[in-house]
């Protein structure tokens, strides 16, 4: 198998396909007009996260409010009435979040990493989140300590994630975009997985978490743990 | 039983389970595609399927309302839709540069990269990949690549196995079937039948379906959760395509519903990812355009429900070992033909085929390719070449209503394209088939109608012939049998012929504005 | 301002009513048309069934019949198409082999002035209001490429609105393709006559007596298949439903 030469075949192939495209044309003199909205529509941080909560709404995913101090309290009420009993956390989710939970907490990280029959057995999973997207109902999980590997979010049946409103709410896929960093792996979440196989039709519950539930939490901005990447400076 | 699924396979109803030698688990998909008659042969058998109508008439206008009303939320939708396709443009325009860029990204983040130059090439090169992990089996997310290059047929002949994890891809394997839908590949199965290929095809390749199993979506949803759930958490050996990559950071990006993609993108040890060249795009900014227009084309949502984006690979979380097979098998051709090349731009949103009324009533497997519609329409041919009859007939697949041109998010003028292809057939051309420049010939099975296309010009062309013949057809218009013989019985077996006028406008014309002529 | 009437071929060698009926509406309107004889076909069925070289003559034919008139009006919605949209792109093809210069100059020319007749109506002379008289229930359908590559939009069913006497009807799917599509009709036939049977029982559905569109070659197919399906529902061009003075269909 000799994949270089292949390498040399296809890139010959793919310039003299171009024979018509100028010598002297550099990548980017293509013109992309980028004359599209930022956002849609202006939108108070108020009215962001209500957009936020009634997108996320309507794609099935259960949208509770709370403060940082009634925080603890309403995680250990959800996983008690989910009646979950083994909970997986990244092992930089913050102590007091599950300090009032009445459940088995188990830390998952690179090196006790947790094995995909493990998690198979685990009830549910508390992460927090990188940023969440109004316009369209999403949140992006980033791996950072506070959501850890991409799959103790995944095997779970049962996701909790939380949204600091203060500091992790943007309105639109530009600005997510443009606080994500590509270098780490990302995952957008909009509602529990879903499927629209059978007959065009959309129903939720296939092999992600079939219960997803998003916890805004008010509160003061903390520095921000986004990632100074920024591709357009 | 539509026509399309005439050719394929019979008798493999066990699973791999009971294919220990691994060699005899049918032929491939893509051998079943060729040899497959020529659309109007196919769509006229598929066309009076009525099950298969009703049920491509139900999830086709389920799903139209629905996309309307989600593009309307965005009042820059035209202006997002240019920028597709100015990015996609930007990009073919300077394939070779952003190609090596890729590669570069993506090897600086710990990925390798292999260049197939055709679906051979690309299965070899994933056989020998897979192989080397020593596993014999595969977990796969929906990937419209490696159904285009027939890879599970190729790697059940080295004896893995390939498990498709996609919910619709799951009823097409386990009901011995082929896709006809680029999203939804089981779209021509109602929920009665998906529940039936469940219950009897289950077992034969796992955890069998629930007793009782119900038709309800939830439940068939339940049912393959539970089934595909073993295969997830024992897969050592993650296969898929991807539906961009960014040449600036080596990013690679899978928009899905399920949790599938997750599944095969974070728990295996070794992930191979086959991607056609053109799913390149520049900048990692360049996603906020198609991360706006892909989803709600696609399944009328403001977002999929999970997107993931990985770059390389990540020490601790997901694979170790990430793979990057760059597919051409065809796609350089394609872009040598100026007109023909912005089916490169699409993004398989299947937005042109759920608006299609062709594909509406033929059913995709009447397009004899995993890309059905009027995209396949002008993807196959270019990616094939305009190989045989049915690669001829595809360009005809259309009546040019525009429907598809006008839902495009990337503004892909299908129909330009339909008519150029039409050309090559009729009228022959520079084309260029892997790699090199060739001259074809017109099509041999067009002659008569080109003679008599040659004729109709001729007459229109001398206006006095024209008003001859049109007088004569005047003369003998009560002679017109109902029911036309030959080629124009196509007409008058579903269609009253026009009634004849004694007098045609120009004659009209000229006995009562005194013209002479 | 001199006025060319391109009728087509279809209308002219089978439809002689509707270029009689544009002749009436827009002299009722003061507009004084004319017919050049040497025109016949504008291309569309050779250029679209892949015969781009053979649509040259008939391409520069055009040009010459109406090259000194100020505004042509045809009665189809797929033949001023066929100039707007693909005399300029045959132009360019030509172009690229080294020919052209006169095809360029036709297209150039046959683009600025060539209007469907709707679009000449109520663009061109301003009017929604053509004083017809039409006592009969009509559905409208609204043809592939009047309502996408010309872009129509609601100018055909504003002009039926006003007219006395007719009461539109909506139809089911309107901006579904009939299923004609040229030589479509005969190559896959029987995906064109699913199509059609698929229009003419939304048509008949509306209860309405006539179904009305801008193209005539549309309504021969859904007409076609109306009559052997038995319908009541009759076809009928919009020219003839805006002359119209008497109130008789047929």
């Amino acid at each position: 198998m000799n994949t270089a030469a292949s390498r040399e075949r296809i890139l010959g192939r793919v310039r003299r396909a171009l024979a018509d495209v100028p010598h002297d044309e550099l990548p980017e003199g293509h013109p992309v007009a980028r004359d599209y909205l930022s956002t849609h529509g202006q939108h108070t941080p108020i009215e962001s996260v209500d957009l936020l909560a009634r997108n996320l709404t309507d794609y099935r995913a259960l949208v509770h409010r709370s403060d940082e101090a009634g925080l603890p309290v309403l995680l250990s009420r959800l996983l008690a009435a989910r009646g979950a009993r083994r909970v997986v956390v990244p092992t930089g989710l913050p102590d007091r979040w599950l300090a009032e939970a009445p459940v088995d907490i188990v830390t998952d990280s690179a090196s006790a990493a947790l094995s995909p029959g493990e998690l198979d057995a685990i009830d549910s999973v508390v992460t927090g989140c990188a940023l969440a997207i109004a316009e369209t109902g999403t949140v992006v999980l980033d791996a950072g300590p506070d959501q850890g590997r991409r799959s103790i979010s995944l095997v779970p049946d049962h996701h909790l994630c939380v949204v600091r409103i203060a500091d992790q709410v943007v309105d639109s896929v530009p600005q997510a975009l443009l606080r994500l960093a590509p270098d780490r792996p990302l995952t957008w979440i909009s509602g529990p997985s879903a499927t629209s196989d059978i007959e065009l039709d959309r129903v939720e519950g296939v092999h992600g978490p079939r219960t997803l539930e998003v916890i805004l939490v008010a509160g003061d901005p903390r520095p921000t743990s986004a990632y100074p990447f920024d591709v357009r400076s | 039983m539509s026509s399309g699924r005439k050719g394929r396979h019979v008798g493999s109803a066990t699973g791999p389970s009971d294919q220990a030698d691994g060699g005899s688990l049918g032929r491939p998909h893509s051998a079943t595609y060729l040899g497959m008659p020529a659309f109007p042969q196919a769509a006229a058998v598929s066309t009076r399927d009525s099950r298969l109508r009703s049920n491509l008439r139900h999830a086709t206008h389920t799903i139209r309302a629905k996309r309307a009303q989600a593009v309307a939320e965005l009042a820059d939708w035209d202006r997002l839709r240019s920028a597709g396709a100015a990015i996609k443009d930007r990009t073919l325009r300077h394939l070779d540069h952003y190609l090596v860029q890729l590669e570069e990204s993506v090897t600086r983040a710990g990925g390798r990269v292999h260049w197939a130059a055709d679906a051979a090439e690309a299965n070899r090169i994933v056989t020998e990949l897979v192989r080397a992990t020593g596993e014999t089996e595969v977990v796969k997310v929906k990937s419209m690549t490696t159904q285009e290059i027939g890879l599970n047929e190729a790697l059940e002949r080295a004896g893995i196995h390939a498990y498709e994890t996609d919910l619709a891809e799951l009823i097409v394997q386990l009901g011995d079937d082929l896709p006809s839908h680029i999203l939804v590949p089981a779209i021509h199965r109602n929920r009665g039948e998906i529940r039936d290929i469940f219950r009897d095809r289950m077992a034969n390749w796992g955890r069998p379906a629930p007793e009782g199993l119900s038709d309800r979506s939830a439940d068939l949803a339940e049912a393959a959760r539970l089934h595909l759930r073993e295969k997830f958490l024992r897969a050592k050996v993650g296969v898929s395509g991807a539906n961009f990559m960014v040449a600036e950071t080596g990013t690679l990006v899978i928009v899905e519903s399920e949790g599938n993609g997750r599944m095969c993108l974070t728990l295996p040890e070794t992930l191979i990812s086959v991607v056609g060249i053109e799913k390149v795009v520049p900048t990692w900014r360049d996603l906020e355009v198609f991360l706006q227009t892909l989803p709600r084309s696609s399944t009328a949502e403001r977002m999929n429900p999970y997107t993931s984006m990985w770059t390389g690979t990540t020490d601790g979380d997901g694979p170790r070992f990430f793979h990057l097979v760059l597919l051409d098998n065809g796609r350089t051709d394609t872009l040598a033909d100026q007109v023909g090349r912005q089916a490169l731009r699409c993004i398989r949103c299947s937005a042109c085929l759920n608006v299609c009324p062709v594909y509406e009533r033929a059913g995709g497997h009447a397009y004899g390719s995993p890309y059905p519609g009027p995209i396949g329409a002008i993807l196959t041919p270019q990616l094939r070449g305009l190989a045989s009859p049915l690669e001829e007939s595809l360009p005809y697949a259309s009546s040019l209503c525009g429907a598809c041109f006008e839902v495009c998010p990337v503004a892909i003028d299908i129909p330009e394209v339909l008519v150029h292809l039409r050309e090559r057939v009729v009228e022959g051309g520079v084309v260029t088939l892997r790699g090199t420049r060739t001259v074809i010939k017109p099509a041999r099975r067009h002659r008569a109608e080109r003679a008599m296309m040659r004729a109709a010009r001729w007459t229109f062309d001398h206006p006095g012939a024209l008003r001859h013949g049109q007088r004569l057809l005047s003369r003998t218009r009560g002679l017109l049998p109902g029911r036309l013989p030959g080629p124009g019985r196509a007409w008058t077996d579903t269609r009253e012929l026009p009634d004849v006028p004694a007098e045609s406008f120009r004659d009209w014309w000229a006995r009562t504005r005194g013209d002479a002529t | 301002m001199r006025v060319g009437l391109f009728v087509t071929c279809v209308n002219d060698t089978l439809y002689p009513r509707t270029g009689q009926a544009v002749v009436t509406l827009l002299e009722r309107l003061g507009v004084r048309v004319d017919f050049p004889m040497e025109q016949s076909c504008c291309g569309q069925p050779l250029f679209n069934t892949g015969y781009r070289h053979e649509t040259e003559p008939l391409m520069l034919r055009y040009g010459a019949a109406f090259r000194d008139h100020d505004y042509v009006v045809t009665p189809s919605g797929s033949c001023a198409a066929m100039v707007r949209d693909n005399y300029p792109r045959l132009a360019a093809k030509a172009a690229a082999e080294g020919r052209g210069d006169e095809l360029s100059e036709v297209a150039a020319a046959a683009v600025a002035k060539t209007y469907e007749l709707t679009e000449f109506l109520v663009d061109v002379l301003g009017v929604t209001d053509v004083g017809a008289y039409f006592p009969h229930t009509v559905t409208y359908h609204p043809t592939c490429h009047g309502l996408r590559v010309l872009g129509l939009g609601d100018r055909p069913r504003r002009l039926l609105e006003q007219v006395k006497g007719l009461e539109l009807r909506e139809l089911a799917g309107a901006e579904e393709c009939c299923g004609f599509g040229g030589t479509f009709a005969v190559k896959n036939p029987a995906v064109s006559a699913a199509m059609g049977s698929d229009k003419a029982r939304a048509a008949t559905a509306t209860g309405a007596q006539a179904v009305c569109a801008v193209d005539n070659s549309c309504l021969m197919h859904i007409g076609g298949i109306l009559s052997r399906e038995g319908s009541a529902v009759r076809p009928v061009h919009i020219a003839e439903v805006l002359a119209g003075e008497e109130g008789d269909l047929r």
